[in-house]
């Protein structure tokens, strides 16, 4: 008998699938169940936020970039004002500096349980995804309370923040984060330890440090890789050189350990949150800015580091009121560009694990 | 075979009453017989549909309490007739369908999935006396009608003509193949202690007190069942070997182009195979009706069975889902050897005559 006569075939999976969270369409040549290639198509989510942003003011840009990077809107806001400030040499009240660190890494920590419970959902564990939500609750009552906003904040403002926090704020923080801190123990022992979890992440979709530094992969999936680079240590802003806490990193590169990577990152997190809770002083909470926001003539480049990995904005100025480029970076870009390069190989079940744990979105990619 | 006589004990004034009426009415030998078959087949098949629409609700109300929330809640008293209201909805819905489907296989895979789901409860002994016909070959017939679901999951995977339908129906053949070599090992276990293949000899067998169940009394009877649970887990497509509809993969795997009352069929049948292989586990390893004589014999079946398909729900909502190749190597790497090495112990025990 001859041998079998078998063809590739592509599968177009998105822009509408359960696993791409979003609207990313992935074309995969498959040979059987498994993945010859991948080709990312994207673009479904272009709203045009960067062309938008040239036509308005400088405050009127920040709420536009909360939709920018839905989930971890706060650092959306954050690097945005970072740049502004920059360019016009604001000065930030200690207050404020403190009650932005707070939120960004409160909102770090929400970023990080939705990727946990995405992650269980996308390898075929429902269960996790609502228990994620249910702490990531916890951070959203905080922002509600002080902004009134539980997505899109537009909080932090060029110069300070917009609101002070509320009394019960601080308690209630210290509240949430400790049983944050329990939980995530409860979500290591419900899936670290399980034979079924760790044979679908283990080994799967191998990004070598390499091809992610050449791809400029950063953030969680950078340091799973064991590429020690985190912002807010070798480039500080704000006020992290003040806190002691440390840069997770992992040797493997394997979904594994980004899953387990983004854990360890929540109770660092945790730490930041308690020593600026800590030393949370009292007084101002916005610097003198005028609403006629008109930085001088230049160009800027500031950069946090986000739950998804750099998040930049560069603004281009004239002098004017209004900027004359925004342009926006997400750590999502790359790690997407990135995928072909590691991603094929394994069978189609192995692309959504590591689909998963880049933890992409896509507005992020679209801008 | 000739018509089985019924073994009907709490039923059989009213079967009598039937039968008379029947007869009355000028009925008399085969049609009398083809008649009453009828008519039972219609009375399973309208309980059967009610229990797999009361287990879709079941689920969802476990589903939410293991999720912290309720489940659906608005519909009746904690939404008891939610899945009622979906079967409506289902019914009314537009039946859409793709141009370049294979259109006898696309029509005709929902209602072989449906049809073999029910098949299998000809056999069923619900309780003492309560079967529709106490077949002489009635696990294998069990085995052969229970395996014919996947028969329907390839054509619906191939009538779609969709690649994530089809990669689903392959799926689902491979895998439904695979467990079945253990499935029925560890059922050959029970039958080598009971000597027949009858579902009501195998009930009988077990009577008397808890130990006489097959899962205490067969040499390594947990192990038995564990090899049979693990294995009917993956025969009824449930979570951690749902790769057929592996949503997060296959986004509806082989039923992704089915909308309307074709859905409603496959849904219901996934629900009267979690009830069918959770009946087949209580009948052989759990003395199926056999209880304490003041509950009626069907309250114990039910009640096991509900039991076990409890501990279904626990799975599917508890752990991630496997990899295909892992599936496959499971079933063959690690489950066939354990039950054949089981298999062979209980024989040679029995040859020993090492039990009771």
């Amino acid at each position: 008998m001859s041998a079998l006569r078998t063809e590739e075939f592509i599968v177009n999976m998105g822009p509408h699938h359960p696993s791409t969270h979003g609207v990313c369409r992935l074309m995969l040549t498959m040979d059987g169940e498994k993945i010859v290639a991948i080709e990312p198509y994207i673009g479904y989510l272009h709203r045009s936020l960067e062309k938008i942003c040239e036509n308005r003011t400088y405050h009127q840009c920040i709420p536009i970039l909360d939709r920018f990077e839905y989930v971890t809107a706060m650092s959306c806001n954050y690097t945005f004002a970072l740049a502004a400030e920059k360019l016009a040499q604001v000065e930030v009240p200690e207050r404020a500096e403190y009650l932005r660190v707070i939120m960004l890494e409160l909102n770090r920590i929400a970023s990080h349980l939705i990727f946990f419970g995405t992650t269980a959902m996308d390898l075929g564990a429902l269960t996790p995804f609502l228990y994620a939500l249910r702490e990531r609750e916890l951070i959203m009552d905080l922002f509600e309370m002080t902004c009134g906003q539980r997505l899109t904040y537009n909080y932090i403002r060029i110069g300070g923040v917009s609101k002070d926090i509320p009394a019960e704020f601080v308690p209630k923080c210290r509240e949430a984060i400790k049983i944050i801190d329990g939980k995530v123990d409860e979500y290591m022992a419900l899936l670290n330890g399980n034979p079924i979890w760790k044979a679908r992440t283990i080994g799967v979709g191998y990004l070598s440090p390499e091809l992610a530094v050449a791809y400029g992969v950063s953030g969680p999936v950078l340091r799973a890789s064991g590429v020690k680079y985190d912002i807010r240590r070798d480039d500080p802003y704000s006020i992290y050189d003040r806190f002691d806490f440390e840069i997770p990193c992992r040797e493997n590169g394997d979904v594994f350990d980004r899953y387990m990577l983004r854990l360890d990152e929540i109770k660092q997190s945790i730490r930041i949150i308690e020593q600026a809770l800590d030393g949370l002083p009292e007084g101002e909470i916005k610097g003198k800015v005028s609403l006629k926001f008109k930085p001088p003539a230049g160009e800027v480049y500031s950069r946090v580091e986000n739950s998804r990995g750099e998040l930049g904005v560069y603004i281009l100025s004239d002098g004017s009121d209004k900027p004359v480029r925004v342009k926006t970076r997400g750590g999502s870009y790359s790690q997407l560009q990135a995928l072909p390069h590691f991603g094929a190989g394994g069978l189609i079940a192995d692309l959504v694990a590591i689909f998963a744990s880049l933890d992409i979105i896509m507005p992020e990619v679209d801008r | 075979m000739s018509p089985t006589p019924f073994i009907l004990m709490e039923l059989q004034p009213v079967f009598a009453w039937i039968y008379e009426l029947l007869q009355s009415l000028g009925f008399k030998g085969d049609l009398l017989t083809v008649v009453v078959y009828a008519g039972l087949g219609v009375t399973v098949f309208g309980v059967l549909a009610l229990l797999a629409l009361y287990l879709v609700w079941w689920e969802r109300k476990i589903a939410g309490h293991i999720q912290q929330r309720f489940g659906p809640m608005r519909n009746g008293w904690h939404g008891w007739y939610q899945t009622m209201m979906d079967g409506l909805k289902l019914l009314q819905k537009e039946d859409v369908l793709v141009d370049t489907r294979d259109k006898p296989v696309f029509f005709w895979a929902p209602i072989i999935c449906f049809v073999a789901a029910f098949c299998a409860y000809v056999v069923m002994p619900f309780g003492e006396g309560l079967i529709v016909a106490d077949l002489n070959i009635g696990v294998l017939y069990i085995v052969a009608i229970t395996t014919f679901t996947v028969i329907s999951l390839l054509m619906a995977g191939w009538g779609s003509n969709n690649k994530y339908a089809l990669l689903g129906g392959m799926r689902s053949a491979a895998q439904v193949v695979s467990y079945e070599v253990p499935m029925v090992a560890s059922i050959l276990t029970v039958i080598l202690f009971t000597g027949s293949l009858s579902m009501v000899d195998i009930v009988e067998s077990q009577s008397g007190m808890v130990f006489n169940w097959f899962i205490f009394r067969l040499p390594f009877g947990p192990i038995a069942f564990m090899i049979y649970i693990t294995a009917a887990t993956a025969e009824a497509n449930r979570t951690p070997f749902d790769i057929p509809e592996a949503e997060q993969e296959l986004v509806a795997g082989f039923n992704i182009e089915y909308s309307g009352m074709k859905f409603a069929m496959f849904f219901l049948a996934e629900f009267v195979n979690l009830f069918t292989v959770s009946a087949i586990a209580v009948t052989l390893f759990f003395g199926g009706w056999q209880g304490w004589e003041f509950i009626p014999s069907w309250i114990w079946f039910l009640g096991k069975t509900f039991m076990v398909v409890l501990l279904l729900m626990l799975f599917r909502w508890t752990y991630p889902r496997l990899r295909v190749d892992q599936l496959m190597e499971f079933a063959w790497k690690i489950l066939v050897p354990i039950a054949f090495a089981n298999l062979i112990v209980a024989g040679w025990m029995k040859h020993a005559g090492w039990y009771w």
